[in-house]
């Protein structure tokens, strides 16, 4: 086995551990799948649109992840910061890129797992009724490309401070105009000064948008390249920030 | 072998290190001196690869720390200063990660050698939060001598143990250097003269002094306070000039 595969898989299992060995976890877990079902059944009347489908389980994800997604991102860097243990990590035979990409991917399982336990919603809307269930494969593939983009955002945040909590508030409100970035509440504040280009390129990178289409089941390339790239340049700019602030 | 090459690191106008430079042969034990915020830290941290100097470069064992970085440190064991570590880890996991990382995950031997060379056999079981200062220092140590590489940098490796145990870690200290290259940063003088071959001082960044500890109190006439005279006034004098004496290269 090639050592960077070696060393992600090995960074990626002990963050996963050092997850379940504090109540984090489990917290988030039971947060996320209340919140989850009390949406779904409530705020996305789920008995009332008389439809064998998920679309109020998955039109509410963005909102969830709003708030859940940071909460685990915000400590992946900023934590090993404040307690020094970066510098462990990083003054072994590892190199940054490894380091950062295998915090995300245990971040990510993490919430591929959570996503993987709202099943009983699936077994139900299959138990009505006869729901199209390769539309519903495709909207769970964009939530876990949605909550990748997201956590690679948080894991920017997480990287520029040593405090959690700034962390927390940094990607949620990034993620906030994210999200809303093709709707006219950002793009109002925009478009009184930016060039027409700008405005456009603003309204393009609407996360929400980008989500929309994989909710209702639709898989195109260009909603899937749109999240890649995405996740990747965040966590580009991760590797960059950590490798001029690490040791600060 | 360690060498450092006018090594600097520059903070916007402040010199944390300026223009540092010495070699290490195997068989040396280099101790690292001067008063706190003098710059040894920062030229651990540039040895060991987690900052990168504003100029000058540094080699271990014939890698350059920035462009070679991997292989520098795969010939490093190094400590940081506080002995950092994942507090809610086990001892023996936390071990096992780094025997991963080091590339010696079926090497469970080597593992159980430095489990017993540090007596950590009775807190394998508990999170390192959980220990004692003195058990997380040797749990520190032992992830730095775990891959046995043929240099180790502890930034003061005996910082908050009692007298038995600092008397321990001076042993291991004295065993490893045997065959190895050790350089250890401390404000401890007594430490210095107990396991030490060569002695620099740093202050402001710069090297005002390279020799053998009993060399620095020959030089300096034998004073009454011993190497604590010797070091005050060589840390305290206004600009002082280098002093470079039989140890010097």
């Amino acid at each position: 086995m090639n050592s960077t595969a070696r060393n992600i898989g090995l960074i990626l299992r002990r963050e996963l551990s050092a997850c379940f060995a504090t109540p984090l976890a489990w917290v988030f877990l039971l947060v996320y799948l209340l919140l989850s079902n009390l949406f779904t059944f409530y705020l996305g009347g789920f008995f009332s649109r008389g439809q064998a489908d998920l679309a109020a389980f998955f039109g509410w994800q963005p909102w969830l992840m709003l708030f859940l997604v940071p909460a685990m991102s915000m400590r992946l860097w900023s934590e090993e910061r404040r307690s020094g243990s970066i510098e462990l990590l990083l003054t072994q035979p590892v190199t940054l890129t490894q380091a950062v990409c295998g915090k995300f991917l245990a971040a990510w399982v993490f919430i591929a797992l959570a996503l993987v336990l709202t099943f009983p919603l699936w077994l139900t809307v299959n138990w009505l009724g006869h729901p199209d269930n390769g539309a519903i494969l495709a909207a769970y593939a964009g939530c876990l490309l949605l909550a990748a983009a997201l956590l690679a955002l948080g894991s920017l945040a997480s990287a520029l401070t040593r405090s959690p909590v700034v962390a927390f508030i940094v990607a949620a409100a990034g993620s906030f105009v994210l999200l809303m970035a093709g709707y006219p509440l950002v793009l109002d504040a925009v478009r009184g000064w930016a060039p027409q280009a700008v405005v456009d390129a603003i309204s393009s990178l609407g996360l929400l948008s980008h989500f929309d289409g994989l909710a209702r089941g639709v898989l195109d390339v260009r909603d899937l390249l749109y999240f890649s790239l995405l996740t990747a340049w965040f966590l580009l700019a991760t590797v960059a920030t950590l490798d001029s602030h690490k040791a600060e | 072998m360690i060498e450092v090459e006018a090594l600097t690191r520059r903070y916007g106008a402040l010199s944390a290190v300026d223009g540092v430079s010495f070699r290490v042969h195997p068989g040396e034990v280099l101790g690292f001196l001067g008063p706190n915020g003098a710059g040894k830290t920062t030229t651990m941290r540039m040895l060991a690869g987690f900052i990168t100097p504003t100029s000058g470069r540094a080699r271990i064992c014939g890698h350059d720390v920035v462009t070679d970085a991997l292989r520098a440190r795969a010939a490093l064991g190094y400590l940081p200063e506080g002995a950092p570590a994942w507090g809610e880890m086990k001892v023996y996991d936390f071990l096992r990660f780094i025997a991963g990382l080091r590339g010696l995950a079926a090497r469970r031997d080597r593992l159980e050698t430095v489990v017993a060379r540090l007596q950590l056999e009775a807190v394998l079981e508990q999170s390192i939060d959980t220990l004692s200062k003195g058990f997380r220092r040797r749990v520190g140590l032992a992830q730095a001598i775990l891959p046995d590489p043929p240099v180790l940098l502890l930034d003061e490796p005996t910082d908050g143990l009692d007298p038995n145990q600092k008397h321990e870690v001076r042993g291991l200290i004295r065993d490893l250097a045997r065959d190895k290259l050790i350089v250890i940063s401390t404000h401890i003088l007594e430490e210095v003269e107990a396991v030490c071959s060569r002695a620099i001082i740093i202050n402001r960044g710069r090297i005002v002094a390279d020799d053998t500890p009993r060399g620095l109190l020959e030089h300096a006439g034998n004073p009454p306070g011993g190497l604590d005279t010797v070091f005050r006034s060589i840390t305290t004098a206004a600009a002082a000039g280098t002093h470079a004496g039989s140890g010097a290269q």
